[in-house]
This record gives C-alpha cells, sequence and structure tokens, in this order.
C-alpha cells in the first residue's frame, strides 16, 4: 500500500494521536504548535481525500488488514469527505484563533489538557465521520462527547458544570440508547458492519425487533443532535463552554451528529424502510418546523447573545432535519449544504463572540452597546454572518434556504415554505436587536475597548470571506452535496 | 406463537434497564442519578450477552474436543462499552465533586434554582472590565 | 430486586453499595452466559472500582439525598413508553440460548472456526478485541485516557495533601496493615500473570491494568496518600497514561509504515501468526499501562480533595 492509500485513517489518527504528545508535552505554547499543526494536516488530508473519492468513487480502508464484516472498515464516500472536510477546516481555523482566547480563559497549567481533549473531540468526531462500522461509531461518539463534557465544564461561570452534568446524562442515554438499537440490529442480522447491514436488513426489515432498533437510534442521534424537543441540553452548554469550545462544537459536533443521522436513515436502511413502513417523514418535518420557529422565538428573548446564537442552531437544526424529512434529493442537497453553511456562518459568529469575550469579558447584550465603533471589524463580521444567518443574498444562507423551499415547493407543500420563511423573520428581529445596541446603543464610558487582536480577525474574516464566497461561487459547494445527495438516495444504497 | 421462556431473558432485561432509565431521569441527586446510568448500562450489557450464548455451549476458549462455543463478539463489544461506562461515571463523578464545590449542592432542583439567580444577575448587572478576571 | 431497592433508598452510600452488589451479580450472571472475560472485567471494574470511585466523591459531598419535590409522573411515562417499545421489539427476537439465530450465522463462525489458524490465540475474545476489531479497543483505550484528561481537566491532583479523617483511624490497626502488606504483592503478581495470560484465558491488558491499580488503591487506603504518592509520583500518572495510548497508536504507525493497514500486526514479522501475538502482547501492554495510570491518577484526584463544606 502507498502513502496515499492510508490517508483515510491518518486523517483521524494524526489529531488522536497528538492528544497524549500535547500531555506530553506539557507546554501550552508547544501543546498548542503541535495541535494546529495536526488539525491543518488534516485539513489537507481532507481535501486530498475529496478529490480521491470525486476520482475513484468510494474508498474501503480495512483496519488491521482484516476484510469487513470481520474486521472494521473505514468507508469514505463523497458525503464522508465533505463533512470531513468541514470539520477539518473549522477545527484548523478555531485553533488559530484559540491561543489567546484559551490563554485568557483556561488557567495556565490546565492549557495543554486543554488542547489534548480538544484534539481528542476533534479526533472522535472524524472518526465517527469516516468509519463503516456501526460499534465503531460508538466508541468514537463517546471520545468525543466524553471530551466535550471536560471542554464545556471548563468555561468560567458555575453554570458551566450544571450545563456540561446535564449534557453528560442526556448524551449518555443518547448514547446507550444507540446502544440497544446497535444491539437489536446486530441481534437480527448478525453484523456490524454498516454497508453488510444495509445489505441484509431487508430481509429482516418487517421485524418488530428491527423497527424498535431503528427508532431507538433515532432518538439516541436526536438527542446527540439537539433535536426539538431533546434539545435542552444545548442552549446551556453552548453558552456557558469556553468561546474556543462554543466555536468548535457549534460549527462541527451537530452536523456530525445530523451526518449519523443521513447515514442511518438512508445509508443503513434505505429510503423505502425509514420512510414507509416508518412514519419518519412527517415526524422529522413536525419536529423541524417546530423546531425552526419555536427556538427562534426564544432567541429573541435571550439576554446573552452566546445563547441567544445557541438557540439559533437549535432553529438551524429544524432546518437540516427538514430537509431530510422531505425525502427529495432536493430536500437533501439543501440539508447537506446547509451542513456546510451552517458551519460557515456559525463558526463566523462564535469566533466573533469569543473575540468580544476576550475584549470586554462578557456577552450581555448590555454590553455591546456602542460596540460597532470600539470594535468595528468584529462587529462587522457578526453583522455578515447575521445576514448569512437570516438567509440574504448573496451569502451562503440564501443559498441553502433557497434549495429548502424549492424541495418545499417541488412537492407542494406550500406551508413549509411559509414556515421557512417566518423563521428567516424571526432571525431578522433577533439579529437587529444586535445590530441595535452595537450601532445605535451608547459606548460604557467606564470601558476602555480594543479591537481584537490579528490572530483572532484573520479565522474571522476567513469565515465571512468564505460565507460570501461560497454565496456567490456556488459551484463547488452545490455540486458536491448534490452528487452526494443523489449517491445516497439514488443507487439503492 | 411466541414461546415466552425464549425470550423471559430479554423481558428481565427491560425490566432492568427501565429501572436504571427511572433512576436517571426522575431522581434529583446527581449521584444517584450516575448510579441509574450505570444501571441503565450494566442491563444492556446483559442484553448483549443474552444474545451471544449459545445453549449448551462452552465458554469461547478453545479446548481440545468442544465444538460448540458461545459467539465471543458480543463479549468484545461489551468489554469495550463497559470501560466506556466506566470512563462515563469517572467523569461524571468529577463533574459532581465540581459542581458541590461551587453550589454547595448536589440536589438538581436547587442547583438549577441558583443558576436562575445567576441569570437574573447576569441580566441586571453592567459589567465593568473588572468583573472579567475572577 | 436491587434495582428497586436503588429508586426506594435515600441513603446514598447504601445506594452504591447496592449498585456494587448489583454489579456482582451481574458478573455472575455473565459467567453462567459463558462470557468469563466480561465478567471478570465487570467484576473489576463495576463491583470495584466504580465502587470505590463513588464512594470518594459520596465524601466530598453528601450523604443523603434530599426528598424529591416535583411529581414523577412525566419520567414514568417515558420509561414506560421506552419500556413499551423495548418488549415489543423483545417480541420478533430470536429464543434465547438458540444456534440458529442470525447471530450465530455471520459473522461469528469465522471467528470461532479461523482465530486459531489466523492469530493463533486459544482464547477467541482476545483475538477479536486485540486483532479482528482492534481498532474499537484502540477506542477503547482512547476512551479511557479521555476521562483521566477530563478528571485532570476539572479536578487535578493537588500536592501533598494530608492523611484523611475517616481513614485516621487505620493507621492504629497493625493486623490490617499486615495483611494490606502481605496482599500487595500478591496482587501485582495476579495482575502480571492476567496481564501476560490474556491469550489463552481470560484476563487481558485491561484487567490488569485494574488490578495493579487496586493494589495501590489498597496501599493508599492502609498507608495515607502521602506515602502511596512516595511510591508513584501523581505527576507522572498522566504521562504514563499517554504513554500508553502512544505504544498501542504506535504499533499501528509501525504497520503503516511496513507498508500494511493500520493496526495490521501481521507486518511485524515475517511469520503472520507470529506477528500477531507480538502485536496482540504490545498492544495490550499499551492497554495495561494505560488502564492503570488512568484509574489510579482518577483515584488520587477524586481522594485527594478537600472537603468542602
Amino acid at each position: 500500500m502507498s502513502f496515499m492509500d492510508h490517508l483515510p485513517i491518518l486523517v483521524v489518527i494524526i489529531p488522536l494521536l497528538t492528544a497524549p504528545l500535547c500531555v506530553l508535552l506539557n507546554r501550552p505554547i508547544l501543546a498548542w504548535f503541535v495541535s494546529i499543526l495536526s488539525a491543518l494536516i488534516s485539513f489537507f488530508i481532507a481535501i486530498q481525500l475529496v478529490f480521491q473519492v470525486n476520482e475513484l468513487g468510494t474508498i474501503s480502508y480495512w483496519l488491521g488488514g482484516w476484510e469487513p464484516p470481520w474486521g472494521i472498515e473505514y468507508r469514505i464516500d463523497l458525503l464522508a469527505a465533505y463533512v470531513l472536510l468541514i470539520v477539518t477546516a473549522i477545527a484548523s481555523l478555531v485553533m488559530l484563533f484559540a491561543k489567546k482566547s484559551v490563554e485568557k480563559e483556561i488557567p495556565e497549567n490546565r492549557i495543554a489538557y486543554f488542547y489534548a481533549a480538544f484534539m481528542l473531540a476533534f479526533a472522535g468526531l472524524l472518526g465517527i465521520v469516516a468509519t463503516g462500522d456501526a460499534f465503531n461509531v460508538f466508541v468514537f461518539l463517546e471520545i468525543s462527547s466524553l471530551s466535550s463534557y471536560a471542554l464545556i465544564s471548563m468555561g468560567k461561570d458555575r453554570r458551566a458544570l450544571n450545563a456540561s452534568f446535564t449534557y453528560l446524562i442526556m448524551g449518555t442515554i443518547g448514547a446507550t440508547f444507540i446502544l440497544i438499537g446497535i444491539g437489536s440490529l446486530y441481534m437480527m442480522t448478525g453484523t456490524l458492519n454498516m454497508a453488510d447491514l444495509a445489505a441484509r436488513l431487508p430481509e429482516v426489515a418487517d421485524t418488530r425487533t428491527v423497527r424498535a432498533g431503528f427508532a431507538f437510534l433515532t432518538v439516541g442521534v436526536g438527542l446527540k443532535l439537539a433535536l426539538f424537543p431533546l434539545h435542552l441540553w444545548l442552549p446551556n452548554a453552548y453558552a456557558y463552554a469556553p468561546s474556543v469550545v462554543t466555536a468548535f462544537l457549534a460549527a462541527t459536533a451537530t452536523k456530525v451528529a445530523v451526518y449519523l443521522l443521513i447515514r442511518i436513515i438512508l445509508g443503513v436502511f434505505t429510503l423505502d424502510f425509514s420512510l414507509q413502513l416508518m412514519p419518519l417523514d412527517t415526524l422529522l418535518v413536525t419536529l423541524g418546523l417546530i423546531g425552526i420557529i419555536s427556538a427562534s422565538l426564544v432567541a429573541v428573548y435571550q439576554g446573552d447573545i452566546k445563547r441567544m446564537f445557541a438557540y439559533s442552531s437549535v432553529a438551524q437544526i429544524g432546518y437540516m432535519v427538514l430537509g431530510i424529512g422531505l425525502a427529495t434529493t432536493t430536500g437533501l442537497t439543501a440539508s447537506i449544504l446547509h451542513l456546510f453553511n451552517h458551519a460557515l456562518m456559525k463558526g463566523a459568529l462564535f469566533i466573533a463572540l469569543g473575540a468580544i469575550a476576550f475584549r470586554i469579558g462578557s456577552t450581555s447584550i448590555k454590553d455591546f452597546s456602542g460596540l460597532g465603533k470600539r470594535m468595528p471589524w468584529t462587529m462587522a463580521a457578526i453583522v455578515a454572518g447575521g445576514l448569512s444567518l437570516i438567509g440574504i443574498p448573496p451569502t451562503v444562507g440564501f443559498i441553502s434556504k433557497w434549495y429548502l423551499v424549492l424541495a418545499a415547493l417541488e412537492l407542494e407543500l406550500w406551508p413549509i415554505a411559509l414556515l421557512i420563511l417566518v423563521g428567516s423573520i424571526l432571525a431578522v428581529i433577533y439579529i437587529w436587536r444586535l445590530v441595535e445596541a452595537a450601532y445605535f446603543g451608547k459606548p460604557n464610558p467606564y470601558q476602555y475597548v480594543q479591537e481584537a487582536p490579528l490572530s483572532m480577525l484573520l479565522p474571522l474574516w476567513i469565515l465571512v470571506i468564505a460565507n460570501f464566497y461560497f454565496g456567490i461561487q456556488t459551484d463547488f459547494s452545490i455540486g458536491l452535496a448534490s452528487s452526494a445527495a443523489s449517491e445516497l438516495s439514488g443507487v439503492g444504497r | 406463537m411466541i414461546e415466552l421462556p425464549g425470550i423471559y431473558n430479554y423481558l428481565v432485561v427491560v425490566f432492568l434497564m427501565m429501572a436504571g432509565f427511572y433512576v436517571v431521569i426522575a431522581q434529583g441527586n446527581l449521584i444517584k442519578k450516575l448510579v441509574g446510568l450505570s444501571l441503565f448500562q450494566t442491563s444492556v450489557f446483559i442484553f448483549y450477552i443474552s444474545m451471544g450464548k449459545i445453549s449448551g455451549g462452552e465458554a469461547p476458549i478453545f479446548v481440545e474436543g468442544a465444538s460448540l462455543y458461545s459467539n465471543p463478539l458480543p463479549h468484545v463489544l461489551i468489554l469495550t462499552a463497559i470501560v466506556v461506562g466506566v470512563a462515563t461515571t469517572a467523569v461524571g463523578l468529577a463533574i459532581v465533586v465540581r459542581i458541590h464545590e461551587a453550589y454547595g449542592s448536589v440536589e438538581e432542583d436547587e442547583i438549577n434554582a441558583k443558576d436562575l439567580v445567576d441569570d437574573a444577575i447576569t441580566e441586571e448587572a453592567p459589567s465593568v472590565n473588572s468583573r472579567e478576571s475572577q | 430486586m436491587i434495582a428497586i431497592a436503588v429508586i426506594r433508598i435515600r441513603d446514598l452510600f447504601a445506594v452504591i453499595m447496592l449498585s456494587g452488589i448489583y454489579s456482582l451479580t451481574t458478573a455472575a450472571l455473565f459467567m453462567d452466559l459463558d462470557a468469563v472475560d466480561v465478567a471478570f472485567t465487570e467484576a473489576a471494574v463495576g463491583a470495584g472500582v466504580t465502587t470505590v470511585l463513588m464512594l470518594s466523591s459520596l465524601y466530598l459531598t453528601r450523604r443523603f439525598e434530599a426528598k424529591p419535590k416535583h411529581g414523577n409522573v412525566l419520567p414514568l411515562m417515558v420509561v414506560g413508553i421506552t419500556g413499551a417499545a423495548l418488549i415489543y421489539a423483545a417480541l420478533d427476537a430470536p429464543l434465547f440460548g438458540d444456534a440458529s439465530a442470525p447471530v450465530h450465522q455471520h459473522v461469528a463462525p469465522r471467528y470461532i472456526q479461523q482465530s486459531q489458524a489466523e492469530v493463533g490465540m486459544p482464547n477467541m475474545v482476545t483475538a477479536v478485541l486485540a486483532s479482528y476489531r482492534g481498532y474499537d479497543t484502540f477506542g477503547e483505550t482512547v476512551v479511557i485516557f479521555t476521562a483521566a484528561l477530563a478528571v485532570m481537566l476539572l479536578l487535578g491532583i493537588q500536592k501533598g495533601s494530608e492523611y484523611r479523617p475517616p481513614f485516621n483511624s487505620v493507621d492504629d490497626q497493625i493486623i490490617l496493615k499486615v495483611v494490606v502488606k502481605l496482599l500487595i504483592p500478591l496482587i501485582l503478581i495476579y495482575g502480571l500473570y492476567v496481564q501476560f495470560h490474556g491469550d489463552f484465558g481470560a484476563g487481558g491488558g485491561f484487567q490488569a491494568g485494574v488490578i495493579f491499580a487496586t493494589g495501590f488503591v489498597l496501599y493508599d487506603l492502609a498507608f495515607g496518600q502521602k506515602q502511596a504518592r512516595t511510591v508513584i509520583s501523581p505527576a507522572w500518572l498522566p504521562r504514563l497514561a499517554a504513554l500508553g495510548v502512544l505504544i498501542y497508536g504506535g504499533v499501528g504507525v509501525v504497520s503503516i509504515l511496513n507498508g500494511k493497514a493500520f493496526l495490521d500486526y501481521s507486518a511485524l514479522s515475517q511469520d503472520p501468526v507470529h506477528g500477531q501475538h507480538l502485536g496482540i502482547l504490545l498492544v495490550e501492554l499499551g492497554v495495561g499501562v494505560t488502564v492503570f495510570s488512568v484509574i489510579l491518577l482518577i483515584f488520587f484526584a477524586i481522594s485527594g480533595r478537600k472537603r468542602k463544606t
């Protein structure tokens, strides 16, 4: 095997092995350096993988040299490569932003451990995406979850601890549900490999055990996904976690969970099973819509901007789930597009909030008064991210909403299209509150505030520019999303 | 049609699982929640191991002369899952200890009440630069 | 029965003890179901480690639970629905102990029939664990390492903490100290045996690590923390844990460098089966080192913390 054949595993184990390295080095600056280095390396590997998959089709990598289903398989198809790309890109940018922010928010003797945990969360997410084995998903899910609990609990406020504990309980229930689901499927088929499961499930699809297994998997992933009404852990977890953690998790963790949901519904079970035997489409559409509207409404009333955007994340997850629930290729394309686009906007927004927290030590809306003048670049980035969140052309937010509305109209579901627009209007309201405070409010005279440092502005503006670039130059993202969507829903698997 | 003894094992497991699950979601004490969580998980382990059993089978360690072994795969999976479970419990306990130090309580209701107070304080107080360094 | 008691009793000490007993019962059940390795682990971890950790944290918090105030209708409903779903699932499940169930048909026979020739291990569980699904076990090692990191991030290890009051009484008990002194070498030797015997019987790196750590925990309980910490310095534990993960990962990287897939042990030697043997030995060593140091680390971190009232 040549070096290039090993890329699917290298993208995961490089960050994974960086974690113990951080602990051995135990110096903040060194730990940061190896972490950003490994994030960048895995980003380049992910780019390479996208090209490889595009040219040669799905890659299968046999871990330990054992052929599946006896051994564990890494399976990178177009969608997986695409999600790997998103996660590694965000991780690299967040790491760039992390240096100063972490120095400020984390006690110095814990910084090396912090980066180690961060790398584990990162590698865990990548592992979930890359693997083709159902049980392996569980293992890597736990790697990323456990490290996320620790990372969230590092927030300065004591509420971070409570949020982290709630997340731990909910997350572990979710993981155990997933375990039950995997167990039932294994019981009926005798295999754990996802492709093999897909091949063997139709035979036993009509049994109660398989149906219940499906239900447990969906609910379990729904918990991780923060799908309405299982989202209760998310707002506080995001609001009180250190800025770096929020920026990273908000932009990636829920995306990976959405990916997992797509994998289970379309990859392991077929569309026919998911939608005809189980009333999943109606369920997902309903929950998605309620999620969009209710979370957006709550977001309007939040005093803390970080929490406001956390609720907005719940709403955005609603959009993605809605797209899956529509169960057409266009709907799926919209979901996958939104996966990418939402990572760009939330990454930008939370990094900007991190920069503000770095300078003024708070993200309460009261402290935003007059910030437009004092931190012009950061605030401009927030406004740009906000425009994207609302879905105003020429941002990426517009593109994914456009596709979503299109998908709804294809099925002649006018009310859904209308509700999507209502969601956008609510977004206008909560973004406007922010703009009003920042640009029309009076600055606090007792506060001396500087613009954020360059190491924060750089990743921030890369993301902002990406928000516009991919909003205008849509070939890359739409091309990838629609071919991934048709690969999933089209050819049998 | 359905032979009860055949699935009796599973029914017992379901009962145990639900007992654990109930403790997790209904109890207010954080440590008890963790105990419930491990109860819940342990029951899932029994579910896996039950499905690997073959009547009359041997433990899956190669012995001359034996031909029927129970299925080793569920055992492997559960070994992994047990470890994951204890890791989760350890992290959970560490958080509980910190929660107790920060809130002086390990009861969910009391903690949530204090959180609400914190929320109100953040809403009211105009923050000054000095507030950030705790 | 134990499960119900756990729900009803408010004395958390009793609850934790009961959950330990529950774990032991489960372990016995696993023995009955032919899962010797699992039984071993459950007994060591569920009944041993978890209980000790829970008790240590209980010491730091509060023993008695407050009376619940709110109703429990909603939780009961959720549990009811979930339970119903599970029973629904069980109705179509293959019968217990049935050799023709799908579980035993597809993937498993190869492990049972071929693992002797392909991996050369009498213990099929070890063969599957360390080789066929070696990557899962790598993940598992990383999970434990993650737990250690999390605990370090949350609690840290406090330096030079004094004797803890409740164990002071132990100081005077000479018999106990002597017994412990005699026991510890035995435990450690047994740990080594389990570590290297995993190929043939039940056991392996994980169980060995737990047993080894138990030896030190016992020493700590009997002689106090200062002494335990002079034997093994807490500062080295995270590094040791990291080292274990690196040993495991390193084996995988070596196979890549030799042109085989990650964790393909046949790359380690000319003879594939010998390579498998060597690989499993190394990997189990990595697991053992990590588990040992992590468990000890978590114990030190939780038990070394000062009580706050």
